[in-house]
Parts: C-alpha cells; sequence; structure tokens
C-alpha cells in the first residue's frame, strides 16, 4: 500500500498537466505545420517563361554541335555519293558493271559519342549506293569478311538463283550476277536469318536503276531513313537518316533556289512498321518505287512501309531554312531531323 | 626458436602472394573478352528544379565511361555534365538537364554512354524537389515533431492509466508490446531490403541491412549483458529496458522520417501526407510500449521527457535526411541498425516476461500472455494500412 501511495506521488497530477501540455504542444504545432506547409497545397511547377529561357530551341546537343564527328562524315558521303561500279563493255555490246562488296563489322558513329557495333557493307550504314542504268549487266562480287553468314538480297527483277536468300559464310564469296531491271529505285538488304538482326545491324541500302532516256539534270540526293535499337529490346533509341542522329541539323544541305532537287529516298527502319518524310513551308512530288509512269503525289508528307522507297522531287521558290523530318514526332526528336539551307 | 616459428607463419602467406600474382599476371586460364562492355552508371538522385532536372550519378562499374548523350521522354536532350562527361571508377557526376517538364506528369530520362548502354532514371511525378532552405528545414522539422515526438508522448500519456494494473496485466502489456515490436522488426527489415535493393549493386544493399542489423543486435546484448554484471544484484533496470526500447524505436522512427521526407523529395506529396497520417497513428502504440517496462518501477517525469525525445526524435532527422541528401544505401544501414535494435528489445523483455513467470512459477506463455502478443501484432498489422498502398 505505501509503495502504491509512494508512486503515486512520483506521478502528481501536475507531472499529468505537464505531459498532457508536450501533447498540447505537439497538436499545436501539427496546426500550424498545416498552416504553413507548402506540401499540402500545390508546388510550384516550373512556368513557361523558364522554359523558353532555358531552352528555346536548342535543346539538342547535336543541334548546336558544329563539329564534324565521324559520323556524321559518314551521312554527308552517303548523301551524294553514288557507286557506279567497274564499267566495261560485254562482246554483245551491253554494258557490264562490277560492284565490290565487302561485309565488315564496324564500330559506327551514330549520334555524337555514340558507337554502335555494326554489320556493314564496306563499312558504312547504310551500304554504297549502287547505281546504274536499265538494262546493264550487273556482277556483285561480294566477300563476307564478317564474323556471321551475310548475303545480298536485290528488290527488282532476277533469277531467283541471284535473289540472295542463301548465305555465304565468314570467309566466303559469291558474286550476283544479273540484268538490271526495272527502273527506278530499289533497295538492297542481306537475308540471312534471323532477318531483322541481321538487318537492323547495318546491312542495307538503295539501288538505283535509272530509265534508259535520262532523267532532268538535278541536285540528287541520297536519303536511306533507319535506325538503331541499342539495348536490343525491340524498340529503337535513335532514328537517323544516313545513319547518323540529327546530321543535317547543324550541317544543312545546301541548295539553290529554284533547282530541282531530287531525292532518293528509302525506308529500312526495323522494329517499327513505318516512317515518314515531311518537308516544311514546301511541296513536292512524290514518284513511288522511282517510277514515272506510277501515280505520283503531290504532298509535303508520305510515308513508308519496311523497304518501300520512292523518288522526291522538289523546287524551292524561297531562300532560307527549310526543315524536314519524320512526321512521326518521336522519331524527330530522336534524330531524324534536318534543314536544307537554300541560297 | 622463435625467428622459426615467424618463418613458419610466413611461408603460406608467401607462396598465397605468389600465386595471386602469377593468377593476376597470366589471367585465371579461361581466355575470354568480355562480350559486351560492362558499365555500371547509378542515378543516385534525380532532383526536380524550376528550369529541369539535375542527376546525381556515379560510376560503379569496373571500367572508366563516357555518357554520350540524354535522352527525355523519348527526345534527345541537351545536358551538362560536372566535372566531366567521362566519369571514372567511382567518380560521382552532376548531370543538368533543362527540360520543360509537365507539374504530375511521369518523366523518363535516359541517359546513353558512348558504348550504347541505357540507364534509365524515373520522375514518377514531376513536382519541384523541396530545396534545403530554413523554411523547408523548419517544415521538415515539424513533420517530423509530429509524427515522432507527438504520437509516442501521446501513448506515454497512458502511463498513469495503466500503472493501476495488477502484475498479471503488466506482463500482459509487455507481451503485447513483444507484438507490436516483432511487427516493426519484420517491417523495418522489409523495408530497409526495398531501400536496400535500389542502392548501387557494389554496395550490396541487403548484405548491409542484415551487417547493420546483426551487429546493433549483438552491440546491445554485449552492452547489456555488460550493464548486468554491474548492477548483479538488482536484476534488470526497468528504466534501462525503457531506454533501450525508446533508442530502438527511435531508429526506427527515424526510417518513417525517411520515408515521409524522400516521398516529398520524390514529388510525392499525396503520399507523404498519407505517411504523417499513418505513422502518427501507428506510433501511439510505440508510447505505450515505452511506458510498459516502466510501470514496476518510479519513474520521474524528466525520464519520460527523455524517452518522448529519444523515440520520437530521429524522426525529425529522418525526415531531413529524407528530404535533402536521401540515398539508399545510407537509408539501408539506418533501417538496418534499427531492426538490430528493435530485434534486441524483443529479446530482453521476452527473457525478462519469461523469468518473472519462472519466479512465480507460472507457464511463460500464459493465455493472457498469447492473447495480448497476438493483440500487439494485429494492432500493428491494422494501424499499417494507413502507410501502406
Ligand atoms: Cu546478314
Amino acid at each position: 500500500m505505501d509503495k502504491e501511495k509512494e508512486e503515486q506521488q512520483k506521478i502528481s497530477r501536475r507531472d499529468i498537466l505537464k505531459i498532457g501540455s508536450v501533447g498540447a504542444v505537439g497538436l499545436a504545432g501539427s496546426y500550424f505545420l498545416n498552416k504553413v506547409a507548402p506540401y499540402t497545397g500545390t508546388a510550384n511547377a516550373s512556368s513557361h517563361n523558364n522554359h523558353k529561357k532555358n531552352n528555346g530551341h536548342a535543346n539538342h546537343a547535336n543541334m548546336t554541335d558544329n563539329s564534324k564527328t565521324s559520323g556524321y562524315k559518314m551521312a554527308e558521303r552517303l548523301l551524294t555519293e553514288f557507286d557506279y561500279g567497274k564499267v566495261s563493255t560485254l562482246p554483245n555490246g551491253q554494258t557490264l558493271r562490277t560492284y565490290e562488296v565487302v561485309a565488315i563489322d564496324k564500330e559506327i558513329e551514330i549520334a555524337k559519342g555514340i558507337k554502335f557495333p555494326g554489320w556493314t557493307y564496306n563499312g558504312t550504314i547504310p551500304g554504297p549506293t549502287f547505281r546504274c542504268t536499265e538494262g546493264d549487266m550487273l556482277r556483285f562480287n561480294f566477300i563476307n569478311q564478317g564474323s556471321h553468314p551475310h548475303s545480298i538480297h536485290f528488290h527488282g527483277i532476277h533469277p531467283p538463283e541471284m535473289d540472295g536468300i542463301e548465305p555465304i559464310y565468314p570467309g566466303q564469296s559469291f558474286t550476283y550476277e544479273f540484268e538490271a531491271k526495272p527502273y527506278g529505285l530499289q533497295v538492297y538488304h542481306c537475308h540471312v536469318l534471323p532477318l531483322a538482326r541481321h538487318i537492323h545491324k547495318g546491312l542495307y541500302g538503295n539501288f538505283i536503276i535509272d530509265p534508259k532516256t535520262p532523267r532532268k539534270p538535278a541536285k540528287e540526293l541520297n536519303m536511306v531513313m533507319n535506325a538503331y535499337d541499342l539495348d536490343l529490346d525491340g524498340a529503337n533509341e535513335f532514328y537517323t537518316v544516313n545513319g547518323y542522329a540529327f546530321a543535317f541539323m547543324n550541317h544543312p544541305i545546301k541548295i539553290k533556289k529554284d533547282e530541282l532537287v531530287r531525292i532518293y529516298l528509302s525506308n529500312l527502319t526495323e522494329f517499327d512498321l513505318l516512317n515518314s518524310f515531311h518537308l516544311h513551308a514546301n511541296y513536292f512530288t512524290y514518284y513511288p518505287t522511282g517510277r514515272d509512269d506510277n501515280p505520283s503525289q503531290f504532298t509535303d508528307t508520305i510515308m513508308q512501309c519496311q523497304g518501300e522507297r520512292g523518288i522526291v522531287e522538289v523546287r524551292f521558290p524561297y531562300k532560307g531554312k527549310y526543315m524536314f523530318h519524320a512526321h512521326v514526332s518521336e522519331f524527330a526528336e530522336l534524330g531524324w531531323m534536318g534543314f536544307f539551307e537554300v541560297e | 626458436m622463435k625467428i622459426k616459428w615467424l618463418i613458419a607463419g610466413l611461408i603460406p602467406l608467401i607462396l598465397l602472394v605468389g600465386v595471386l600474382g602469377w593468377v593476376l599476371k597470366n589471367g585465371a586460364g579461361v581466355e575470354q573478352d568480355p562480350a559486351a562492355p560492362i558499365e555500371v552508371l547509378n542515378i543516385e538522385r534525380i532532383k526536380v528544379t524550376v528550369s529541369g532536372f539535375e542527376l546525381n550519378v556515379s560510376n560503379t562499374g569496373p571500367e572508366t565511361l563516357k555518357i554520350s548523350q540524354v535522352m527525355v521522354d523519348d527526345s534527345v536532350w541537351d545536358f551538362t555534365v560536372s566535372p566531366s562527361q567521362t566519369l571514372e571508377r567511382f567518380d560521382d557526376g552532376n548531370i543538368v538537364i533543362n527540360y520543360p517538364w509537365v507539374k504530375g506528369d511521369p518523366h523518363l530520362i535516359k541517359l546513353i554512354t558512348e558504348n550504347g548502354i541505357i540507364t534509365e532514371g524515373e520522375v514518377p511525378v514531376a513536382n519541384l524537389t523541396p530545396m534545403p532552405t530554413w523554411e523547408n528545414f523548419l517544415n521538415y522539422g515539424f513533420i517530423g515533431f509530429y509524427v515522432g515526438i507527438v504520437p509516442i508522448t501521446l501513448g506515454l500519456l497512458w502511463y498513469p492509466f495503466m500503472k493501476r494494473f495488477k502484475r498479471k496485466w503488466i506482463n500482459a502489456i509487455l507481451a503485447l508490446t513483444v507484438g507490436l515490436l516483432l511487427f516493426l522488426f519484420v517491417g523495418t527489415l522489409a523495408d530497409g531490403f526495398e531501400i536496400g535493393a535500389e542502392a548501387p549493386s557494389v554496395f550490396q544493399g541487403n548484405m548491409v541491412v542484415i551487417i547493420g542489423a546483426v551487429l546493433t543486435f549483438l552491440l546491445l546484448i554485449g552492452f547489456d549483458q555488460y550493464q548486468q554484471k554491474k548492477l548483479e544484484s538488482k536484476g534488470y533496470s526497468p528504466y534501462a529496458i525503457a531506454l533501450l526500447m525508446a533508442t530502438g524505436i527511435g531508429l526506427h522512427n527515424f526510417g518513417e522520417g525517411l520515408a515521409i521526407g524522400s516521398s516529398f523529395a520524390l514529388g510525392e506529396a499525396a503520399l507523404g501526407t498519407f505517411l504523417i497520417i499513418g505513422f502518427t497513428l501507428h506510433n501511439i502504440t510505440e508510447g505505450i510500449g515505452i511506458a510498459a517496462p516502466l510501470l514496476k518501477s518510479k519513474p520521474r517525469f524528466r525520464d519520460f521527457v527523455l524517452l518522448g525525445l529519444i523515440a520520437g526524435a530521429p524522426a525529425i532527422l529522418g525526415t531531413w535526411f529524407g528530404g535533402f541528401v536521401f540515398s539508399p544505401i545510407w537509408g539501408a544501414l539506418f533501417l538496418g541498425i534499427g531492426a538490430g535494435a528493435i530485434l534486441q528489445v524483443i529479446f530482453v523483455i521476452t527473457k525478462m516476461l519469461i523469468e518473472d513467470h519462472k519466479k512465480f512459477k507460472e507457464p511463460s506463455v500464459s493465455w493472457l500472455n498469447l492473447s495480448a502478443f497476438s493483440a500487439g501484432m494485429l494492432i500493428m498489422y491494422f494501424t499499417a494500412f494507413f502507410v501502406k498502398f
């Protein structure tokens, strides 16, 4: 009994009041907290003014970068370089064109500072743009110096034995021989299984068969739309034209006012169904598969499915910079965007 | 003799160095270059600023790496890295990205190295990251106070009420406390593993939790036994147990503060507010637990204040830490320590209960104690509904 009394004394009523007051302070604190805490309401999002100030239009490192990296040089070279092969005449008077094609495993710069372990024809992605005239005899000496079996499958009309679905093993070679037809824009690519992997790694390119009656003189450009999946998850990280992201953003393609521009455009993007080409502030004529006898389109936007291609013909009536890009915004912002600079 | 003895010890050591040197020089005999570059870039923290994002990154892989491109929401974006785009092993970098983020939207940031290795960072809900200003510091302090000290003090307020209980019921309350603590132990450990998993793998977050828990447990046991020896005759000091308990619960509350602070830092203010309400309710029971061992003694008022502070104040520190400097590996360590401390308290109270029942020649696990123990766990289980999603 005594003990109990003692304990009661230890914790007196006053003490309880004291303890209670601590709780009261806490409650008061919580009330105050609700008043001052900035988190119960909403925090300030970044304002539009800030965005303008900080971002403007120069959001791409690649846009403000004027250095000519190896990746850019490759894309620039492929824009205007056409491989006509070694020309000779056969006894029957037919023109023979002989091309050397070597499959090489090569690391390619696909965006500023990003290396891609590519499989290439002659060391570039896309491969060289082979060019000939309808009716020529073509001979492609293909040597596989890569680490995997590869082949070259050409679009066009030719004997099935020359169709390039047989794998050529590393260290082996094969000669594809056929007559160039029909005229227009063809593509070529590796056709060894697994197909998506072999194509995505970089084994593709444009193949131009000119009509017997030459086309009107023009400034001719070669553009292959493609993409790269870095982490092999079936979705691309970079979308490019001629293999290098934002290649023609910093180094616009120079054009003369009113000059006829002819673009050989193809889509070899893997892992996406479609790609597109959109031109700003102008219209162009589009010839599917590069045939003048196909119904053409007068437009500013066209789309191509995988392996589809065509010729874009355009004149620029005003001086200045004309943007072009994939009209899928995502592709554009991931590298498929550039400028024509008309002077 | 002595020299011979020393040499006998050194020979295996020298041979070992020889073997290791040979392996280092000649390789393990299996010639194989890594098929792909091994790069481990770790995003430690993403701050959302007025003009965009700021990322703290570290290279925890075995090789030097270079950050070549940054993508935000599937768009290549401009960025700067200080001190340099190239990070050597264990180097830290600070990436600044100007980006017009949208309040409340999720944003995905991809860092791409020269070799095309992609590291993803996510801003689940974009909202300005609180900056360590005095005002924020004060506000966070209040949250910690509200979550830690207030409910524990409220719990301690039950002391006079519980004081009138008989021995049997006091033991039941102790059993209830064990139930509460067991729940807290498992919860703290699980939280530790969860946070530890987010830390760079080189730090082995899970092991940090385990090492923290085991070492803390053993250290506290050792310390306790040392004190027991000193106070041989007196047996367990109720105040010492309450103090130990307050310490363990304090470390646990540090973890709670961490959770609240970091949820605000991650822009999840709604979650943070829920956590505040939930933890506050939850923590009242902790006050009861701390008061339980004192029922057979004569504590002074200042003892309660001290216990309340020890158990509750770490929540304030946790909120600051979580809000301003949170990193998973530190979180894992603190939660591990907290779990170890709680386990030790469970150990001590259980031992005390068993000994007390032995003294009175009663079964150690009475129906009353078992019910109380279960009630303790269930109380925790149901109050925890407020903080789980
Ligand atoms: Cu192939």
